[in-house]
């Protein structure tokens, strides 16, 4: 049973080369969004939209801060599993 | 109309008969429900329908208009879909209650008064408990009891607001109610919000939603919350408040979905976030906002329902649901792994997929230029952002991806393969052709999702997300996931509720241990002791005053009295050892002649004035 599954098993990111390829894809996506937003007409309500790569500043901060802030909020509000037992 | 029936009767009756019916007959019959009930709203002209009168008031269970029409499509989409994947469940409970529970929902979206809105109401609260009772374990039944005592609470704050509503307005329609109305419109308000999960009163959901059965999580994210932020469209469209509640909501539970371990209580977390999206919308209460609401509704129940679908799976064959247990699942399960991709693309709003069509409405509404929208527009954007790690990444990296755990299983039943299917489809033919979803809404829509800096900022916020959780985990910056939980609002009455019982059982009990002892020993003790002997007990007592004051005031003799006190106490209690019979009656003596004595003087001063005291005397 077990080898009838192994057989069946998709590995494909386990080798350590294609998840390198998985990043550098994402990181040439990136340069690429860097690049094209300066060719994209924008409209909109806020000037601060209108900024070049505004979101992706924005994107990328937010999720850093949000990272941090979680970690500080960790530490007041972590208890363990049992804790209402 | 005479050919239609209500779409809840559908469900409601339909499920009684459920029980009667075994193997492929009870399948399809389960799935014809549905399709039934679709095809009777389909061909229900907009209107009133199934009103009558009771007790003076109007009774309304068929008000279909615009609002109401794509909420009634969604939830007989969705019951479809669930029991799809809940047909291999062999627990007829289960079924009934799902059909319940669909069937309430839909009753709540098509109900024009609030008796019959109460009504359904608390029917959805006890159908739903059941599929969190259905999994049959000690942690599940407690959640289920605290969920149905929880949302109890939200009814009756539902009905206290809706007596003093209709006392005065002599009304029981349901419409818009705004917060004019004083103290009946914020009850309402809270009982309507504890329903939406809107902070801090949706701790119920991340403590309930978890410990469902597999199927059972797929209905329940689906129906509670939902036919809440219809509610409140329809009563608090406008209402500034929930802009900044909604605000909140979509960015509090993203820590606590950061933190999460077990992997549906983090989809429910973010099931909250996309919530928040919904009640700001009906905030700012605009039509493209309300537009934005519904659209977003419609789609956040395709993927949630997806995400809790694939998820599901993996707690289906395995077992297990935490991030510490799980990883490397895409192995064996590609086909859910790439459901819940599908769903988590969805969730975090990229372009090509549902969300992206829906969240961007609300977030474009926010847009304006007055305070406090820009405010909002900010926190509705983090919040976009932060979808993608707490669902978009998190959920599919740590459940297939991520560090191998070693399991090794297999794909799910094919019927709950076949309903995931038919969620990712939907989910990426709204987000390809969103027209079809913009038909129903209940503004007409002139606002168009695909356009090039619509994209391209959606885009740079989402891969800029991503690459900012890539960095953090290669650089370990990133949280580890912990066996650990992390405190919410239930705290206050899950602690709360053991601190009254402590207090009832420590401080309260002593008090009345004492009380006990006072009346019931100490007291009648005193009084049985006195009355062994009552002159000699006045001696001892007296003596014992009398040894304390020379003592106090330091005269001479305490010593004297402390000896005769001793001498007293130790022979006490001497029944009437001293007494004499003849010094016994002769105090009987003068009792008696005292009572004659005052016997006379009564008889003289009552009838001495009248009759002359020489004929009586």
């Amino acid at each position: 049973m077990s080898k009838d599954l192994d057989r069946k098993v998709l590995t494909i990111f386990d080798s350590p080369v294609n998840r390198r390829r998985v990043r550098w894809i994402l990181f040439g996506v990136c340069l690429l969004l860097l690049v094209l937003d300066f060719f994209v007409p924008k409209h909109g309500e806020f000037y601060w939209k209108k900024a070049p790569n505004f979101f992706a500043g924005y994107g990328f901060i937010s999720c850093v801060s949000l990272i941090f802030i979680a970690k500080l909020l960790r530490k007041i509000l972590k208890r363990d599993e049992g804790y209402y037992d | 109309m005479i050919n239609s029936i209500p779409p809840a009767a559908i469900f409601i009756v339909g499920a009684l008969f459920i029980p009667l019916l075994k193997g492929k007959l009870k399948s399809a019959y389960m799935l014809f429900l549905p399709i039934l009930a679709f095809l009777n709203l389909f061909f229900t002209p907009e209107g009133i329908h199934w009103f009558f009168d009771f007790l003076g008031y109007q009774i309304i269970l068929g008000r279909v208009d615009k609002l109401s029409i794509p909420f009634g499509y969604i939830f007989i989409v969705i019951t479809f879909i669930a029991i799809l994947y809940a047909l291999q469940v062999k627990d007829d409970v289960q079924h009934m209650a799902g059909f319940f529970y669909a069937g309430s929902a839909l009753g709540i979206t098509f109900v024009g008064d609030f008796f019959s809105l109460f009504v359904f109401w608390e029917i959805l609260a006890i159908a739903s408990t059941f599929l969190i009772w259905s999994r049959r374990t000690p942690t599940s039944l407690q959640a289920g009891f605290r969920y149905i005592l929880i949302h109890i609470l939200g009814g009756l704050f539902l009905l206290a607001g809706i007596i003093i509503y209709v006392h005065n307005t002599g009304s029981i329609e349901f419409a818009h109610v705004g917060l004019e109305g004083g103290l009946s419109s914020y009850l309402i308000l809270i009982g309507f919000a504890l329903n939406a999960a809107i902070p801090p009163f949706h701790p119920w959901l991340v403590d309930a939603y978890p410990e469902a059965t597999v199927t059972g999580a797929v209905f329940l994210s689906a129906f509670t919350t939902k036919s809440a932020v219809y509610i409140l469209a329809r009563t608090f469209a406008g209402a500034e408040v929930l802009i900044w509640c909604g605000a909140f909501m979509t960015v509090m539970p993203i820590f606590y979905a950061l933190l999460e371990n077990d992997i549906r209580r983090v989809l429910s977390y973010s099931l909250i976030s996309q919530g928040g999206f919904m009640v700001t919308g009906i905030g700012i209460g605009t039509t493209l906002a309300l537009n934005g609401t519904v659209s977003h509704a419609f789609c956040c129940i395709m993927y949630q329902a997806l995400l809790f679908m694939s998820v599901g799976s993996v707690l289906y064959r395995t077992g297990k649901i935490k991030c510490t247990d799980l990883g490397g699942l895409y192995k064996t399960m590609p086909l859910s792994a790439l459901f819940c991709i599908i769903g988590a693309l969805s969730i975090s709003a990229f372009p090509l997929f549902n969300g992206f069509v829906s969240k961007s409405m609300i977030v474009s509404a926010a847009a304006h230029e007055n305070w406090p929208l820009p405010v909002i527009w900010f926190l509705l954007k983090l919040a976009s952002a932060g979808v993608v790690f707490h669902a978009g990444i998190k959920v599919p990296y740590f459940t297939f991806f991520g560090e191998d755990s070693g399991l090794r299983t297999k794909e799910p039943p094919l019927n709950m393969l076949l309903a995931m299917a038919i969620a990712s489809f939907l989910c990426i033919y709204l987000g390809l052709f969103p027209g079809l979803l913009y038909d129903i809404l209940p503004y007409p829509v002139d606002y168009v999702p695909y356009t090039g800096d619509h994209v391209m900022a959606q885009l740079q916020l989402l891969i800029f997300g991503a690459l900012a959780f890539t960095l953090m985990i290669l650089s370990g910056v990133y949280p580890a996931e912990l066996r650990a939980m992390n405190l919410d609002t239930d705290w206050f009455y899950r602690k709360g509720a053991r601190a009254f019982l402590w207090i009832l059982n420590n401080p309260m009990s002593r008090i009345g241990a004492v009380f006990s002892r006072v009346f019931f020993e100490t007291i009648p003790g005193a009084l049985s002791w006195l009355t062994k002997n009552p002159i000699e007990a006045a001696l001892i007592v007296g003596d014992t005053i009398l040894f304390i004051v020379l003592k106090i005031t330091g005269f001479g003799q305490a010593a004297e009295v402390k000896e005769r006190l001793l001498k007293q106490k130790a022979h006490y209690p001497s029944p009437l050892r001293y007494w004499q019979a003849s010094k016994a009656i002769s105090w009987v003596i003068v009792f008696l002649s005292f009572f004659l004595l005052m016997f006379y003087i009564w008889l003289i001063g009552n009838f001495g004035g009248q009759t002359g005291s020489g004929r009586l005397l």
